[in-house]
């Protein structure tokens, strides 16, 4: 009962420990919670808060029109992510019209986005208002290191589920309570494939990809990395002790795609992490300038 | 891509019309699924069959209606066969190829009562 490629199936997914809200009727309103300081900072375990103050509506009806019983066409003409792409556009308005900066960090498991996440808050120090959002299929331990670092992190729990979609992400934002002109960091579930397709409103995908991988894995993996904005090259502390070509590694990259960014760092080392916080910086700065 | 998730987005889209429409029960249900979406199709069968169950399309008989990936090579400013994302132009060798079919993920009909 899984899919060939990533082996993801069904699975009940969790935000912070609860059962995901059923998905709104189509163009039912989304209604964000107002930013609490000590709801999100102080007990990001407190159940109590606000959670359950929005009004997804009635799950899937049971009524059906009663003489209707012979077989008919109905056309439908409808795309499959459709229904994903509808609310990825509405967290993207609600990003833009509150100056919000969203990333989506997307990698193979084991690369690093973790670890670069704590290093990021860690060096900006507060200089920047943030909030992070963690999936992962089990386990809370990400948003733990996050908040542990000092940001307020909600994690997102996709069972089976082998990568994070708009409407989980929407539920997590209202949870979270984002605050104008602040930055959004995404962590989505470990895998190159589905998160590539499930599109959550953010401003750029993030890839991550570090030297202990393998310098073909853009071209294994072509339609994350044309769908990045930018790649950021991991664990280069390593490069000394490795066979990797990252210049071919690089190379490959910009054979899927000519545009993508690429940043080299060390998460552990900090090398390289000034230029991708000047990265972020900027992506905030636009974001809070063209603020709707 | 992946199977699972398409099947359970699939179904979304049948329930919600289940509601507009008022059907209870879908009989048989066509897909348009490009050759370059990357789906496997037995995949997607089989979990189609996984998800539906106890719902208003479980039973339903799924058609696949694969299209053609297609491409523009950007080199010989012609159309070309694409069989395979980022694979060179089978005329000149060039990959500035920008694909314009074989992407599709579409519900297109259904069969229902
Ligand atoms: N040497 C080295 N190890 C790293 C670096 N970044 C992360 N790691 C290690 O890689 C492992 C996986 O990191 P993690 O952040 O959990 O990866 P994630 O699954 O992408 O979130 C951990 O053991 C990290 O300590 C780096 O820049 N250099
Ligand atoms: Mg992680
Ligand atoms: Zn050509």
């Amino acid at each position: 009962m899984m899919c060939t490629t990533c082996g993801c199936g069904i699975g009940q997914t969790l935000i912070a420990g609860h059962a995901l809200q059923k998905p709104r009727k189509a163009g039912e309103a989304l209604r964000f919670r107002v930013h609490n300081e000590s709801a999100t900072h102080a007990h990001p375990h407190d159940h109590t808060h606000a959670y359950n103050t929005i009004d997804f509506g009635a799950g899937p009806a049971g009524t059906h029109a009663p003489g209707m019983s012979q077989a008919r066409m109905v056309k439908i003409e409808r795309d499959i992510l459709s229904k994903n792409n509808g609310y990825a556009d509405e967290n993207r308005r609600y990003f833009s019209g509150h100056g919000i900066f969203a990333l989506n960090l997307v990698s193979s498991p084991g690369s690093g986005k973790t670890t670069l996440l704590v290093k990021t808050i860690t060096a900006l120090n507060g200089a920047q208002s943030l909030a992070v959002i963690e999936g992962d299929q089990q386990t809370d331990n990400d948003a733990a290191r996050i908040r542990a670092a000092g940001a307020p992190a909600l994690q997102i729990n996709t069972g089976k589920g082998c990568h994070l979609d708009a409407h989980m992400v929407g539920q997590a934002m209202q949870r979270l309570g984002l605050r104008d002109d602040s930055l959004l960091l995404i962590e989505n579930v470990g895998n190159l494939v589905c998160p590539a397709s499930f599109d959550l409103g953010e401003a750029h995908k993030v890839v991550i990809f570090s030297v202990t991988e393998g310098e073909d894995k853009p071209l294994k993996y072509p339609d994350m990395f044309r769908a990045a904005g930018l790649m950021l090259l991991n664990k280069c502390d390593l490069l000394p002790h490795l066979d990797f070509d990252a210049d071919l590694a690089v190379e490959n990259a910009r054979r899927v795609n000519p545009n993508i960014r690429v940043i080299r760092v060390s998460a552990t080392s900090g090398e390289g992490l000034a230029e991708w916080l000047e990265w972020i910086k900027a992506g905030c700065h636009d974001a809070v300038a063209a603020k709707q | 891509m992946h199977e699972m998730s398409i099947a359970e987005n699939v179904l979304q889209i049948i329930e919600d019309t289940a509601r507009a429409e008022g059907y209870t029960r879908v009989k048989a249900v066509w897909l348009e699924i490009g050759q370059l979406a990357g789906v496997e199709k037995e995949s997607l069968r089989f979990c189609f069959d996984v998800v539906t169950r106890d719902s208003v399309a479980q039973d339903a008989r799924l058609e696949i209606i694969e299209t053609a990936g297609q491409g523009w090579c950007m080199e010989c400013a012609c159309n070309v066969a694409v069989t395979a994302r980022y694979e060179p132009c089978p005329s000149c060798g060039s990959l500035q190829i920008q694909v314009t079919g074989g992407e599709e993920m579409r519900v297109k009909e259904l069969e229902v009562e």
